[in-house]
């Protein structure tokens, strides 16, 4: 029985010897990176609202603007980093990379919702209404149904293995056509107005503004992280709690075996 | 030709299913697997068929067709008969006679196979008509219809009549004869004169 | 690759033998489409100038109902599992999967769309431009769906999830294939550099869907 029994928990801590390191490891990181994170962003709101002055145009509104522009970079990062941790899974076969891609969906879907929340608030003041078909807000609107996707597929399958590994073919089908459906949309309706942070030419919009979106930028990507850390944490406990309640229940079949095999 | 497996180790989750496992098949050569339920049988007849990855060892069949993968000189009769209700009998041996030989069909090899497994009164009516017994002589009757070198059977006598049995064990004693390899799982004997028994899971059992 | 043709010819025979699924698929392309002027009113105008997307996105819909059966038959009966063990790569088994799909659901509904057209009052003269642009844009349907079906091929409420997965994989194929409607009926795009975009998604989605479904597919024999 002892014999039966040491082989699938060998089995156990060899897979767990790495994510053993990564718990240590996340869990001095963790107080660091939230601090930082709740601290930047508090300054990046101080300098938003008491020193970044408002827009000629846009007056207060542009305010929204700070959460609504790192909030959409987040968003598309989470997809990136689904995307990279789909191919080290189905690559390289880690199991720490499908924990990564599976924590990294909601917070993804989370801040790729807050970009359309923040972005349909601020649509109100400038365009009149709460929803415009551009070709932004709809590329947005696109990806969240992406993520919606994933986590839909993860949730329907019961064998959590398998459903990681499916899941990491759709975050690269997912990322293979992602590209393809920006372009057609952003070929569908080029409304929005031109891209004023990222160009060749240098920012246009003023250095007063730029300063603490950067901050905020930072700062909430230090919280996605952080965030991200924790998620995977949640969820290699509950793997670990998994494993243990199997090996709870192989432990109650050894017992009873011989009787069955009489 | 001899399918070796060394040192098989089989993963489903987080549990082991085969444990260093290692057997020999060589030519002529039936093995039967058994053991309790939920010994691995199963897994490992799926295993060798390719259709799980194996976590540890290997498994190779020497002196077999170095251009072809092991599932493709294979055989595989899982629990399922993998027929369609709507195609004859003979269409559905047709089918699998094309695919699993690569496109082309020998009618001689199709008439030897309804024959075999006795199917000929019932090649023209559609598979959805037979009986499960019947269902699964069509599907053995695939090993004929295309010739290849290992034959991979799980629980292959399952619903066959005695009758039946014996139309299967002269197949499984012929292709043996011709120099054929055999790797069975099953509870009912074939009543081969050369078949070798190996016991797994013995361990789980014995505790 | 005979085994490809002869995988093809089957799943084409089993198509004509069971029947069904494709006068289902059209008679619900008829019915979604028949529908829209009931909701839209009857106004001729409103109606022809909508009708390159609402053909477009009811055949979207009536594809996706019969893509669950790409998988799903061969998996329940274990043919799924003696095709893996075949000479021909799963790659090619699933594309040939795929290539039957469109034969016997894309090609039907994009002929029957001219058809759906006469009720939505659109331009007879953009009718062989909505076959043709049907014609090359309904492969991506099958070869993106054929991922779809085999991601869900054992999950829970896999039919309502497919939806759910393929149908954003499809915006491409919808904007481009409305715009070259369009550009025929005097719309504001050019015809050619649509019809060639959705050509080439259609190519793109030739390569990447059997790659995907086969991943699948694989995962889950195991």
């Amino acid at each position: 029985m002892t014999q039966t029994n040491t082989a699938p928990q060998q089995s156990l801590t060899q897979k767990l010897a790495n994510p053993t390191r990564f718990m240590q490891l996340s869990g001095t990181l963790m107080p660091w990176l939230a601090g930082a994170a709740v601290a930047l962003i508090l300054y990046a709101l101080y300098l938003a609202f008491f020193v970044a002055p408002d827009d000629y145009q846009q007056g207060q509104t542009v305010k929204i603007m700070y959460i609504h522009v790192p909030a959409a970079w987040l968003g598309m990062m989470g997809y990136a980093l689904i995307a990279i941790s789909s191919f080290g899974y189905l690559v390289f076969r880690h199991p720490l990379a499908d924990v990564s891609a599976k924590a990294a969906a909601p917070l993804g879907a989370a801040f790729t919702f807050l970009a359309l929340a923040t972005g349909s608030l601020w649509g109100k003041p400038m365009w009149g209404t709460y929803w415009v078909w551009d070709a932004r807000l709809t590329s947005m609107l696109i990806l969240l149904f992406l993520y919606f996707g994933l986590m839909a597929l993860r949730s329907a399958i019961d064998d959590e293995a398998l459903a990681g590994k499916l899941c990491a073919v759709l975050g690269l089908v997912g990322v293979t056509i992602l590209p393809i459906i920006k372009f057609s949309v952003d070929w569908w309706n080029t409304l929005h107005q031109p891209a004023s942070v990222i160009r060749l030419d240098g920012p246009t919009i003023h250095s007063d503004l730029l300063w603490p979106l950067l901050i905020s930028a930072i700062g909430f990507s230090l919280l996605f992280f952080a965030l991200h850390m924790q998620g995977m944490r949640n969820e290699i406990l509950r793997r670990r709690l998994r494993a243990l309640t199997m090996a709870e229940v192989d432990r109650a079949r050894g017992v009873s075996a011989p009787a069955a095999a009489e | 030709m001899r399918l070796s497996v060394k040192h098989l180790v089989v993963d489903r989750g987080a549990r082991r299913i085969v444990d260093d496992l290692s057997f020999a098949v060589e030519a002529g050569e039936a093995l039967v697997l058994v053991g309790p339920n939920g010994a691995g049988k199963t897994t490992v007849i799926r295993t060798v068929a390719g259709l799980i990855g194996v976590a540890g060892g290997s498994i190779a069949l020497e002196g077999g067709d170095a251009e072809k993968e092991l599932p493709a000189q294979a055989h595989y009769i899982g629990h399922l008969n993998a027929l369609k209700p709507s195609l004859t009998v003979e269409e559905n041996l047709r089918f699998w006679a094309a695919y699993l030989g690569g496109g082309a069909v020998d009618g001689a090899a199709i008439d030897a196979a309804l024959v075999a497994f006795d199917l000929e009164p019932l090649a023209m009516i559609p598979a959805g008509y037979l009986s499960a017994g019947q269902k699964r002589r069509a599907c053995l009757a695939r090993l004929i219809a295309t010739p290849r070198p290992l034959w991979l059977l799980d629980e292959p006598t399952v619903s066959l009549d005695a009758a039946s049995v014996a139309l299967l064990a002269r197949q499984v004693g012929q292709h043996v004869a011709g120099g054929g390899l055999v790797l069975a799982a099953t509870h009912i004997p074939l009543g081969l004169a050369s078949e070798r028994r190996l016991e797994i899971g013995v361990r789980s059992a014995a505790a | 690759m005979s085994a490809f043709w002869t995988l093809l010819k089957r799943d084409l025979l089993l198509q004509v033998r069971e029947g069904g699924a494709v006068g289902t698929a059209l008679g619900f392309y008829l019915i979604v489409v028949a529908m829209m002027p009931l909701g839209l009113g009857p106004d001729l105008n409103l109606l022809s100038r909508i009708a390159p997307g609402v053909l477009w996105i009811a055949l979207l819909l009536a594809a996706l109902l019969s893509l669950p059966r790409i998988f799903e038959a061969d998996d329940e009966d274990g043919s799924l599992e003696v095709i893996a063990t075949g000479d021909l790569p799963l790659e090619l088994a699933t594309a040939a999967k795929a290539l039957a799909h469109w034969i016997s659901t894309g090609i039907p509904l994009a002929l029957l769309a001219p058809v759906l057209g006469l009720l939505l009052n659109l331009d007879i003269e953009a009718y062989p431009v909505l076959v043709a642009t049907m014609l090359v844009g309904t492969p991506a349907i099958s070869f993106l769906g054929l991922v779809g079906a085999a991601l869900t091929l054992r999950a829970r409420r896999g039919g309502l999830l497919l939806a759910l997965l393929v149908l954003p994989l499809y915006i491409p194929t919808l904007i481009f294939g409305i715009a070259a409607i369009s550009a025929a009926t005097g719309g504001p795009s050019g015809f050619q550099a649509s019809f060639l975009i959705l050509g080439a998604i259609s190519l793109f989605s030739l390569v990447i869907g059997p790659v995907a479904a086969a991943a699948a597919i694989r995962f889950q024999t195991q």
